[in-house]
């Protein structure tokens, strides 16, 4: 028998209370349960980035943490992001110089770079391929994601 | 892929950790970094999570008799932000922007990659070349092991079933150098080096290099070459490559030792 944990955290706001599987991933559990899709899942091991969300107040791995264990936490997602307009001025930014094709590194990238632009008021060329160094993009080739991250923190 | 089904458990004290972890088929989860990803691709399949980030005491980071103590539950991005640390472990604080990514730092532990003695890693290295004393605990009570007593192999250290690694002191060292090589910023290394000056003797530790951190203490440069073992070749590098970069960052590293 497959063990379900009662699990209450908060979503982009929201509180939201479910019995989980324990072996459910977060985002699995945010796409599936609650719909919020636009947190991607690319990997599953950590490698890509696709997943990135908010625990808390920092940037983690989506799909590296159960669902059980953001259980008492404040979860907040590309969706929640998008709609209190924190993220506004990057998304203008990807918008005007490029920065997305196919779209599907794009949530995770935006979490990833926000994560930089709060916590700094400049950022090398060099800093801003750091952060991200953890985020996969297959199309860009990343030279506008980085210009577009440099317009909003160096202005 | 999918992780198989297991069971979770998060004990809030010690002592519930120990009757948990002791149950055929526990496994301690911690951080959950290097874990998760070997369940998700179904490598793993524990009977048991026992979730250890619960336990009270295990996050603080205090610097006291020479030495820094760190809790095994502190996050690379805690250690990573620590005065104390920048202040009496320079080597530390400069190895720890090369672990990973941000997002990943923010919930791996120091406990934890300490526990999975991955020989590429960068914590075992510094562990060692620090001449850090590792903290474990179990039923019976606390016992103290150095690093280079404490990694035994290929993912393999002194850890029995049953023992939680709670701490590691680390004592201090105002003298070191870090270097490696990836191919992309965070990646596990090619081959990398952590040293320190003690009383003017010089520890260096390769990683990414055998099957655990090795250990040289050298006089002169041209020793630390010559005493260089056959390292083992991985996926993408022989062996001549590896010994051909540990020299090349031996010499990177010696005139700041
Ligand atoms: C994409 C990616 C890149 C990475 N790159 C690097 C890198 O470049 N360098 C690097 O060093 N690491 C890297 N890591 C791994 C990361 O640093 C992990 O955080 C770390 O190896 C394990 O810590 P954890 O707390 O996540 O442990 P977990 O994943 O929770 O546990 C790892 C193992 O240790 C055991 N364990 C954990 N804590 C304890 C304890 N206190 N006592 C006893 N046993 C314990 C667990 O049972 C398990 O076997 C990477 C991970 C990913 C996903
Ligand atoms: S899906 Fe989580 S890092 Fe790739
Ligand atoms: S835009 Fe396609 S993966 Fe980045």
């Amino acid at each position: 028998m497959e063990q379900t944990l009662t699990t209450t955290m908060t979503v982009n706001g929201s509180q939201v209370t479910r019995a989980i599987p324990a072996r459910q991933h977060l985002v699995d559990f945010l796409r599936e349960e609650l719909g919020l899709t636009g947190s991607h899942i690319g990997c599953e091991h950590g490698v890509c980035g696709a997943c990135t969300i908010r625990v808390n107040g920092e940037v983690v791995r989506g799909c590296l943490m159960l669902a059980v264990q953001a259980n008492g936490c404040r979860v907040d997602t590309i969706e929640g992001l998008s709609d209190s307009k924190e993220l506004e001025r990057l998304q203008k930014a990807f918008h005007e110089k490029n920065a997305l094709q196919c779209g599907f590194c794009t949530p995770g990238m935006l979490m990833a770079a926000q994560d930089l632009v709060r916590a700094r008021k400049k950022a090398t060329r060099e800093e801003i391929r750091a952060h991200i160094s953890g985020n996969y993009c297959r199309c860009t080739g990343y030279q506008a994601i980085v210009d577009a991250i440099d317009e909003v923190i160096n202005g | 892929m999918k992780a198989p089904s297991f069971a979770y458990a998060k004990p809030r004290t010690l002592a519930e950790a120990f009757e948990l972890i002791e149950r055929p088929g526990a496994k301690i989860l911690a951080g959950g970094q290097s874990l998760i990803p070997t369940l998700n691709m179904r490598l793993s399949a524990p009977e048991l999570l026992v979730d250890i980030t619960g336990l009270a005491g295990l996050s603080n980071i205090e610097a006291k008799n020479g030495a820094v103590r760190i809790g095994a539950l502190c996050t690379h991005a805690m250690v990573e932000r620590s005065p104390e640390v920048r202040e009496h472990l320079p080597l530390l604080a400069e190895a720890m922007p090369h672990i990973a990514h941000p997002a990943i730092r923010n919930r791996g532990t120091l406990g934890g990659s300490l526990a999975l003695a991955d020989p590429a890693a960068e914590l075992p290295a510094c562990a060692v070349a620090l001449d850090a004393v590792l903290i474990i605990a179990s039923r019976k009570g606390e016992r103290r092991v150095r690093a280079v007593e404490f990694f035994k192999g290929l993912f393999e250290t002194d850890l029995k079933q049953g023992e939680i690694l709670v701490g590691a002191e680390f004592p201090k060292a105002e003298k070191s150098a870090f270097v490696e090589l990836t191919r992309r910023h965070g990646d596990y290394a090619i081959v990398g080096l952590a040293a320190v000056t003690k009383q003017r003797e010089r520890r260096i530790s390769l990683f990414g290099f055998a099957d655990r951190p090795v250990l040289i203490r050298p006089g002169s440069l041209e020793e630390a070459k010559g005493s260089l073992p056959k390292p083992a070749a991985d996926l993408y590098h022989s062996s001549a490559t590896k010994l051909h970069l540990a020299k090349v960052l031996l010499e990177r590293a010696w005139n700041r030792l």
